[in-house]
């Protein structure tokens, strides 16, 4: 629908359509078609089955993304340990290479699905599709997805999970929001990690950190955790639980909720996509 | 990096348009990439080459639009440009803003060399 009535044309893109706009005619072509659908459209259509498979089963899906290092798979195994006989959790684990972290929740008494990617430097929408064939949902809680360590690409793919999830550790830079701005404009939740080495670093601020979070007009809540000394999990584990209740009652209610970046046109009108909108043809002037 | 995989799912929906109209060829695709869509503009020429190859869109030329980054303040409901990592109020300096354009990532127009002219059905209004 968005693609159809107009909706997603924002004042980015509103001279592409408009009257006179340089696409309303063609220097001597015989057609110009106006299509103004995301450039990944094909993967977002899949992301939104994959949502509505979590959604069937109640499950709230969460997307992990950080860095390469930054403690994505520690925060699971503490996650798991945490919540040990209260939810039902499994994870599906995004690497270029090697089963190391799937098997290391395993040992956790979690069901875990490794999706090797080969050089691919992301998950999308279609691999989490694959894996999600191997991973029977039923009796499940919580889905987290743990994408591959980068903090660029992962930002832009929408996998069909609820809520994006940014880790960036206190051995890193505290001026990272700043620097990869898509990424952490993508966080519903900032969770700085390894805190208990923050004594020994001196140099990393997490003021800064969450000033410069702010600073991309972010109200995503910031959690600060160590996963080796379980300071500040509760809070995380409490986040979790919320999220989850959110997303019982979202199922109850029919409605579903998108990660926090909205793609392009979306934004305006996030319930009302269409999967398969109509093209809007404007005939060549001669 | 994954600029490539951005070109192909475009290269895909291209096709789908050209197969749609009957286009013998694909003339030239515009594409609105914001600076904070996450892609950048010279990868994304570059995976372009290797994306069209042996396609409808072979020879076809991409046209990259960039709007600009531009918020709104939730403030004082001022709209002004912002940096990428600075999207504050340009003037009351909030940081309550919503994002106006610049995180577009779209598929905007295709021309085509077409046969025939598209069927009825597809001539729906452009504006909103």
């Amino acid at each position: 629908m968005c693609d159809s009535c107009g909706c997603n044309i924002t004042s980015g893109n509103k001279h592409l359509v408009s009257d006179g706009g340089r696409l309303s005619r063609t220097a001597d072509g015989k057609a110009a078609v106006t299509v103004l659908k995301s450039l990944l459209d094909e993967n977002d259509v899949q992301a939104g089955h994959n949502r509505a498979h979590f959604d069937r089963h109640s499950v709230l899906a969460v997307n992990l993304m950080s860095s390469p290092g930054a403690g994505k798979t520690a925060l699971l195994e503490a996650t798991i340990d945490a919540l040990r006989g209260e939810l039902q959790i499994a994870v599906i684990e995004g690497d270029l290479e090697t089963e190391n972290d799937a098997q290391r929740v395993r040992a956790r008494g979690v069901p875990a699905i490794q999706i090797t990617t080969g050089s691919a430097c992301h998950l999308d929408a279609h691999m989490v599709h694959e894996a999600l064939h191997q991973l029977p949902l039923s009796g499940l809680d919580i889905v987290f997805i743990e994408n591959v360590g980068n903090l660029v690409c992962p930002a832009s793919f929408d996998l069909g999970h609820h809520r994006n999830v940014t880790l960036l550790s206190v051995t890193e830079g505290d001026d990272k929001p700043a620097k990869y701005p898509v990424m952490f404009r993508a966080a519903d939740l900032m969770v700085l990690t390894k805190t208990d080495l923050l004594a020994v670093l001196g140099d990393f601020d997490p003021q800064r950190a969450e000033a410069a979070l702010r600073h991309l007009a972010s109200v995503a809540p910031t959690i600060r955790l160590s996963a080796r000394s379980s300071d500040g999990l509760e809070n995380w584990i409490a986040w979790l639980r919320q999220e989850l209740a959110a997303q019982r009652r979202r199922v109850i209610q029919g409605t579903t909720a998108r990660p926090a970046i909205q793609p392009d046109g979306h934004r305006q009108h996030p319930e009302t996509r269409s999967p398969h909108p109509g093209y809007v043809f404007l005939p060549a002037k001669s | 990096m994954h600029e490539l995989s951005v070109c192909q799912s475009l290269i895909a929906q291209v096709e789908a348009v050209a197969l749609q109209h009957r286009a013998r060829a694909v003339r030239s695709i515009r594409v609105s990439v914001g600076p904070l869509s996450g892609v950048d503009p010279d990868l994304l020429r570059r995976a372009y080459l290797l994306a069209r190859a042996g396609t409808v869109a072979g020879s076809a030329l991409l046209l990259i639009d960039r709007p600009p980054v531009r918020v709104r303040c939730q403030s004082c409901g001022c709209e002004s440009e912002a940096d990428v990592n600075h999207l504050v109020c340009a003037r009351c300096g909030d940081w309550h803003t919503r994002l106006v354009s610049g995180d577009e990532m779209l598929l905007a127009s295709v021309e085509l060399d077409a046969d025939d002219p598209p069927s009825a059905s597809l001539k729906q209004a452009a504006t909103p």
